[in-house]
Formats: structure tokens, sequence, C-alpha cells
């Protein structure tokens, strides 16, 4: 149903007049159709500007950027922004319009009938979890969420191939922003659009990129790479300055448990033969035991006196606990782990069995490997 | 006087309007017999408000159109306009008299120039209250120069400029009572012509003030009709 198209920046440069060096660099770069391409620095690198020459309300002054292969600057400006879904940080809504003629600017500009306006308008608020009758309601009347939301929609309405999008939920507060960026990559999961996504913000860059260009001040790029790889190998002094001295914990968020080699623990019922019970432990990672019930659901580390007798009986030297899923994100596993005191934590799959054990030392290991794949936040979101 | 001999004269002169006059009093029942002689008059001063008013608005506009693309012609036209202003009015209608003569062009002509400076610059501040992100939103989603100014700048500029339609409206009231002395009748020149008589002042010039209050009441029901978006609160 959805379009999109590639995005390509060649050489692209902008100078104002009378600035000695210019604010976007000969930046060249290729968005592969469907990705979000986060161009994320300092204020004062050319973020913004870089983005805003996809659709010339910025004129390129050398090089060129190319939309699904073609010039934008063979194209008359109004008819290459009319296809070119627009949202920036502000929102800038027309306060005079209801959401409804708000969302429907862009159709009616191209000319469509009201039937097929009306059925869109419909349609792109459902797509963003609005109630039909917000559709008369005007801006002022809407929470700074829902404005956002809106903004969107109204971007989406003709179904362009390309979004830009600079800063969209900066100034929206973090509880509702973290839950706008998800929805955000639901949305894009299913309707796959090019994206130029600019922010300030490397956590945010990180969660909402398929692919990060790290800009640096006279609108230079640093680095151009999916945010794993960015995290692991910066580039340059400056990349690995502006992502952090803590960019090992932010690759933590980009994986979850599942996606590491965790190590195995003996599962020992009661009533087992202490011989086999131990032939078991010889064999795990972990030199202690976890008591499971019929199900292998984690009950508690064995004690040594559990393995006193002929069978193993039930005695445990402390809790399972923390118990964690395969689904949880890396970094929040981590957190649990060190709020308690164990060293290991018990890793349950979908039906609650024990699946592996984490520990510090699999993280570290984990964290020294090269990444395996390149994930992105939008991959964590899945399900 | 005092009001002894007053009331002697009341009751020796039972003829209540005749004597009214005369003594060039307040009473009511005069106003109520000879109420219908402000018709006309009014009219007249109706027309006064509301040509000048059209007028300023149409030429107002089309300046601050011109001066919205055109920065620097603001203040130029903002330091005319605020001479037209300033010239006294009195002045205005007696030094357009060689050139215009008398009658209604003198009056237009003075009226219109007054309302120039109030209506342009109401029409220039709603035009830049505009946000700025509003514009780029609009610009961003491919709207051309054009549609901007007539889909979102001057539609969210409508109630500056009512405002400066409704204080436009009063003062144009005001001073076309003054037109009779270009000539052109109206409220003023009915004033002028019995100006100690007090029924007569009294009349004509609640007439003025309640004209200028039908005025402001139109132009505040129109701007209320006209911005839904503005009664609109969460």
């Amino acid at each position: 149903m959805s379009t999109a198209e590639p995005l390509e920046f060649r050489a692209a440069t902008k100078r104002y007049p009378g600035s000695a060096t210019p604010a976007v660099d000969q930046l060249s770069l290729e968005v592969p159709a469907g990705e979000i391409c986060v161009l994320v620095g300092p204020s004062g690198c050319g973020k913004t500007t870089a983005m805003r020459m996809v659709n010339r309300m910025i004129d390129i002054t050398e090089g060129d950027i190319l939309l699904g292969g073609r010039s934008v600057r063979d194209r008359k400006p109004e008819d290459l922004r009319r296809n070119i879904g627009y949202v920036i940080q502000q929102i800038g809504l027309f306060p005079h319009r209801t959401i409804g003629e708000n969302v429907a600017t862009v159709p009616s500009l191209l000319g469509w009938d009201k039937a097929r306006t009306a059925a869109r308008v419909e349609e792109l608020l459902e797509l963003i979890g609005l109630e039909a009758e917000m559709r008369d309601r005007y801006p002022s009347q809407l929470s700074g969420g829902q404005r956002q939301r809106v903004g969107v929609a109204r971007a989406l309405a003709v179904d362009p191939p390309v979004m830009l999008m600079d800063e969209p939920f900066g100034a929206i507060d973090p509880i509702n922003r973290e839950r706008l960026q998800n929805e955000f990559l639901r949305l894009q999961a299913e309707l796959r659009k090019t994206i130029v996504f600019v922010t300030h913000d490397i956590d945010e860059a990180i969660k909402m990129g398929d692919r990060i260009a790290v800009l640096q001040t006279g609108g230079k790029l640093a680095q151009y790479a999916p945010p794993a790889e960015l995290l692991m190998y910066p580039a340059s002094r400056f990349v690995e300055d502006f992502v952090g001295s803590d960019r090992a914990l932010k690759r933590l968020a980009l994986q979850r448990v599942r996606d590491i080699d965790l190590w195995t623990a003996a599962k020992i019922r009661v009533g087992t033969p202490v011989a086999e019970a131990r032939a078991a432990i010889d064999e795990a990672d972990v030199s202690i035991a976890m008591l499971v019930d019929e199900k292998g659901r984690p009950q508690g580390w064995l004690s040594d006196r559990a393995l006193a007798g002929e069978r193993v009986t039930d005695d445990r030297r402390s809790p399972a606990h923390p118990i964690l899923e395969l689904d949880d994100i890396l970094r929040d596993a981590l957190a649990n782990l060190l709020s308690t005191e164990t060293r290991y934590g018990a890793v349950v799959d979908s039906n609650g069995a024990l699946a592996g054990i984490l520990s510090l030392e699999v993280i570290q290991h984990f964290l020294q490997a090269a990444p395996t794949a390149s994930l992105t936040g939008a991959d964590l979101l899945g399900e | 006087m005092t009001f002894a001999p007053l009331a002697k004269l009341q009751i020796q002169e039972p003829g209540g309007s005749q004597s009214c006059e005369s003594l060039q009093r307040f009473c009511p029942d005069w106003i109520v017999e000879n109420i219908d002689r402000y018709w006309t008059p009014l009219l007249q001063h109706v027309y006064l408000t509301i040509v000048p008013l059209a007028l300023g608005f149409a030429i107002s506009m089309a300046l601050a159109i011109l001066a919205h693309r055109r920065r620097w012609l603001t203040g130029p036209v903002i330091t005319v306009t605020g001479i037209f202003f300033a010239v006294p009015s009195i002045a205005a209608f007696f030094l357009l008299q060689p050139i215009t003569g008398l009658g209604y062009t003198t009056a237009m002509v003075a009226l219109v120039s007054y309302t120039l400076l109030i209506i342009f610059r109401n029409i220039t501040t709603g035009l830049r209250n505009v946000p700025a992100e509003t514009r780029d939103a609009a610009i961003g989603q491919g709207l051309t120069e054009r549609q901007v100014l007539f889909r979102v700048e001057l539609p969210m500029a409508i109630p500056e400029i009512m405002a400066g339609l409704r204080v436009a409206s009063s003062t144009t009231v005001g001073l076309a009572a003054l037109a009779v002395y270009a000539g052109a009748g109206g409220l003023g020149a009915e004033i002028l012509t019995d100006k100690h008589f007090k029924s007569n002042v009294v009349v004509a010039g609640g007439l003025a003030v309640l004209l200028a209050a039908a005025f402001d009441l139109l132009f505040l029901g129109v701007q209320r009709l006209i911005t839904p978006w503005q009664r609109a609160r969460a």
C-alpha cells in the first residue's frame, strides 16, 4: 500500500554568502528506501540545514540530492514539497483549521475530491489512534502528544515516499516522548517510509535510526553507520565523545537477552540421584545448580546440603532472583542484575522455563565481541 | 436661571414642544415628537462611516499585503498614514476644499485618510503575529506564498484586523460628525444647526454614539462568526 523511494545526498553543500565555512560541507550519503536515517550532531552542525535541502526549503549551493534517482533541483519546489512529508518540532498545525482540515492540507492542494479526502482523513486518524470525533476539533483543544500525532498524520496524508522530521518529539515530555517514539517505530514498521530524522539527542538517534549520520560543526559528515556499529567502532575522537563514554551501555539498549550467548546451569529436580545431578553440574557453565519444577521453572539455587544424600533434597541456598526474560532489553536485564546481590540471573523463556543464565561476565564478553547483527531500535519493538 | 421662573413659564405656555425648543431645554416629549427629522442625517452619517471604512480597509489591505512582501515599505507607510492621522480633522476638511470642493468627496478623502493608519497597522500586526512555525509548516507542505497569505496568514490575522476595524469605525463615526464643515451633512449638521438646544444636541449626539456602538457590535459579531477556532478551548 505504501510507497518509498531511496534518497541520496551527493556532495551536497550549502554555503551562505559572507560565511567563511559552509553550513553543510560536501555531504554524501545514501538512504535506502524504507529506512530511517538520523542526522545527529551538536547545534550548528548543519543537520537541519541538510534536511531542509531535501525539500528545497533551503537551496543547495553545490552538489545534488536525488530522490528516487531524480534531482530535487529539477522539480518545482511546491510540487516537490507536496510529495515529501514534513514534521517539525513545533508541529505548526494551523490553529484556524480543524484537525480534519489540517490533515487534509496537502490533499486539498492536490485537488482531491471530498469523498476521497474524507476517507483518507478517517483512515489516518485511525492510524494515529485518534478518535473520529477529534476531526472537528481545533488544535488548541488537543494535548501536545495528540497534536504531534496529528502532525505525523498530516505529513502522511498523500502517502509520500519520503518524510522529513525535524526533532519531532523534542517538545514532548520524556514519558510521552518515549511513547510517541515507540508508536512511531511501530507505524514505520508498517509504512516503511524513507525518513530523514533530525535530532541532537544521541539516545534518540540510536533508538530511531536504521542508520545514523553524525555531523560535526562545519557541516562535515563524521560517520555514517548503523547504531550498533557506530557505538562499537566510532570513526573518530569526535564521534567517540559525541556518543558518550557510556556507549557500551548504549549498545546494551540495542540488544535483547536472547541475542547473546547465555551460560548454562544444571537444571535439577528434587529426587534426582545425586550422582546424576553432579554430572550435570560438571557439564554446565555455572558451578551451582538450579532447582526446577516439573515444567522446568526455576525455584531456587541448590545448596551443598541438598546434594549430601542419595537423592537431591529441597534445600536452597538462595531464591531464583532475579528472573529475566529472553525478550528483555539487555540494558534492563543488567540493571536488574545489578540491583540484586546475586551474580547470576535466571533467564526464562515465554513458558517460564529456565533458558540460561545471565551474568556480568556474559555481558562483558558480549561487549568485547564485534556486533553480530546490526540491530536497530526498531527491531526491538516488533512483536 | 432658577427653578421657579422656569416652572412658571412652562405653566404659561403649555404648548410643550414649542416652549421646549425656545427654552433650549432637554425634554423627552420633544424628542419623541421630532425624532423623524433625524433619520436623514443618521443615514447620511451611516454613509459617511461605511464608505470611508470600506475604502480605507481596501487601501490598507493592499498596502499591508505589499508591505508584507517588501518589509521596508512598512516604515514609510506608517509615517505617511501617521501624518494623515495627525492632521486635525477640521483643518483637513478646510484644506481639501480648494481641491475637492464642498461636499461628500472632501469628507470622504479626509475620513478615509484617518482610517488608514489604524487598519494598516492592525493588519500588519496580525500578519506578523502568525508564528514562524506555522508559516514554516505551510511552506514545507507545499503551499505557495500566495496560498500561505490567503489560506493561513490572513485568516489567522482576522482577530487583529477586526480589532482595527472596530477602532476605525468608532473613530470614523466621531469624525464624520465634523464632516458638516466639509458640507457633507450628517448628524454633525444637526448639532451645528441648533447647537444650544439641548434636546437636539442630545438626540444627534446620542444617535452618533448608538451608531458607533452598533458598528462595534456588528464587527464583534462578524468576528465571532468567522473565527470559530477562537472560542474552541479544551
